[in-house]
């Protein structure tokens, strides 16, 4: 039995197989929609979230499975102090397969430990985002065809962004990438970034701090949101909140073919005038986190796919955006 | 000098940085071992100027070489057998410490969840970088020399 903690659980070959399932699932969704008949996912979310929870619900249900769970530590057996060893342990005999998210850094570790059903890390805190990050490997692979041989920006909070952070330790894996790192100096990457990934590793990468300079370079534009809640001080979030802004004036010295990727919730960080322009992905983004995150469901739960049939392939598998 | 007499049967950990032999005896919970323990600190030493020495009058099989190996790994362990030297023991850093030290990092789940054992894996064996199994927050033993 598999679980999925990190990003980097996964070879690059069980990755390979792992996105091309994903975009199997895109174009054949009927082909998957009893994929999971009978199958339960337990969503037990202990910190409030929405997109992560909702995509991970609409990719089980895509599958035909069924999904129980809850939404806040509140409404669970925590607030009655249950350790999450003891829940695993219980949910264990509900469900088939959990996702977890948890404000402490390890839970979903220590429940892997102790469950007998495959549990996904669905965020730990400011530690690990696996699965946002397989959903940022499967866009970017997706629209360019590739994960190697490409400029990538990132924008913004570049030290406590784990979606960043997860995000480098995936694409170094991939030969040709050359990082750009944009961020006010407070934002800066972490040093074990730096030094220890990126150049330990022979990585290409530069820091800069205005988004103009690097625009015309970059074929990926990852925008992130300076994050209010890991800010001790009000006015230190208040100086750097609105630090980068994307317009379209600053889109006209990109690329014809750069995409922009957010992992979302957006603030104001791109400009709502950027959202028609044809390189904005961040939505299509979304719906490649469903997709890949059934073809994660079905991998863990070690679903033969091979026999499903394409007979309903016309029929909608789920909505797409 | 201050005379301390051999030991028959035991080990004897030399070049143990001076003014850390009391955090050893703790750490390699030689006080509930029933046996003599001999402490020497600040004794003369042409290599480090001073050090600390333990003596121990049990079989070495009560010393814990990973716990050892992970506070300081240059500490010399003599096995001692009728009052001579027959084994030099070699200290490596432990792939992984259990229950030595604890997580700092107040958003680790082991900071609410106390029944969880404390496991570090060693990560970096040259910069001797430990980190948390559950957060990977790291941990650098700034107490050795």
């Amino acid at each position: 039995m598999r679980h999925l903690m990190s990003p980097l659980d996964f070879s690059v070959d069980e990755l390979d197989r792992l996105l091309d399932l994903a975009n199997d699932i895109e174009k054949h969704p009927g082909k998957y929609k009893h994929a999971c008949d009978g199958k339960k996912l337990a969503a037990c979310f202990y910190e409030p979230s929405t997109r992560t929870r909702l995509s991970f619900e609409a990719a089980m249900l895509n599958l035909g499975g069924s999904v129980l769970g809850f939404s806040s530590a509140d409404s669970s057996s925590a607030a009655k102090g249950e350790s999450v060893s003891d829940t695993i342990r219980v949910i264990s005999c509900y469900a088939d397969i959990c996702a977890m998210r948890h404000p402490k850094e390890g839970a979903p570790l220590v429940a892997s430990q102790k469950s007998r059903i495959p549990v996904i890390n669905a965020g730990d805190g400011g530690h690990q985002h696996p699965t946002q990050t397989l959903t940022d490997l499967l866009t970017i692979r997706s629209l360019k065809g590739s994960l190697s041989d490409m400029t990538i920006g990132l924008c913004g909070d570049l030290k406590f962004g784990r979606t960043v952070h997860s995000l480098i330790n995936a694409l170094i894996r991939y030969p040709g990438i050359h990082f750009v790192l944009i961020s006010p100096e407070e934002l800066r990457i972490p040093s074990y970034i730096r030094e220890d990934v990126l150049r330990a590793g022979n990585i290409p990468f530069e820091e800069v701090e205005r988004l103009e300079d690097a625009m015309p370079q970059l074929d990926i534009l990852y925008m992130t949101r300076v994050q209010k809640e890991r800010f001790f001080n009000e006015e230190d979030y208040i100086r750097l909140k609105d630090f980068y802004i994307l317009t379209k004036s600053k889109m006209d010295l990109a690329k014809e073919d750069m995409l922009i990727l957010h992992p979302l919730p957006r603030v104001n960080e791109i400009s709502i005038e950027v959202d028609d322009d044809p390189r904005a992905a961040y939505f299509r983004q979304v719906q490649y986190g469903v997709y890949v995150r059934m073809a994660l469901i079905l991998t863990l739960l070690e679903i033969d796919t091979s026999t499903l049939s394409y007979a309903d392939k016309e029929s909608t598998g789920g909505t797409q955006c | 000098m201050l005379n301390i007499s051999g030991i028959q049967e035991g080990f004897v950990l030399d070049h143990i940085q001076a003014g850390m032999s009391l955090r050893l005896y703790h750490d390699l919970k030689l006080d509930r071992l029933d046996c003599s323990v001999a402490i020497i600190k600040n004794a003369r030493s042409n290599k480090m100027g001073k050090k600390d020495i333990l003596k121990v009058e049990c079989p070495v099989e009560a010393l814990d070489l990973d716990i050892l190996g992970f506070i300081d790994h240059n500490i010399t362990v003599n096995v001692i057998k009728d009052s001579k030297i027959v084994e030099k023991k070699e200290l490596r850093l432990p792939k992984m410490v259990k229950n030595v030290i604890s997580c700092k990092n107040p958003r680790c789940i082991t900071s609410i969840e106390q029944e969880l054992d404390q496991i570090f894996i060693l990560t970096d064996e040259k910069k001797e970088i430990y980190r948390c199994k559950y957060c990977e927050e790291k941990f650098r033993n700034t107490k050795k020399r």
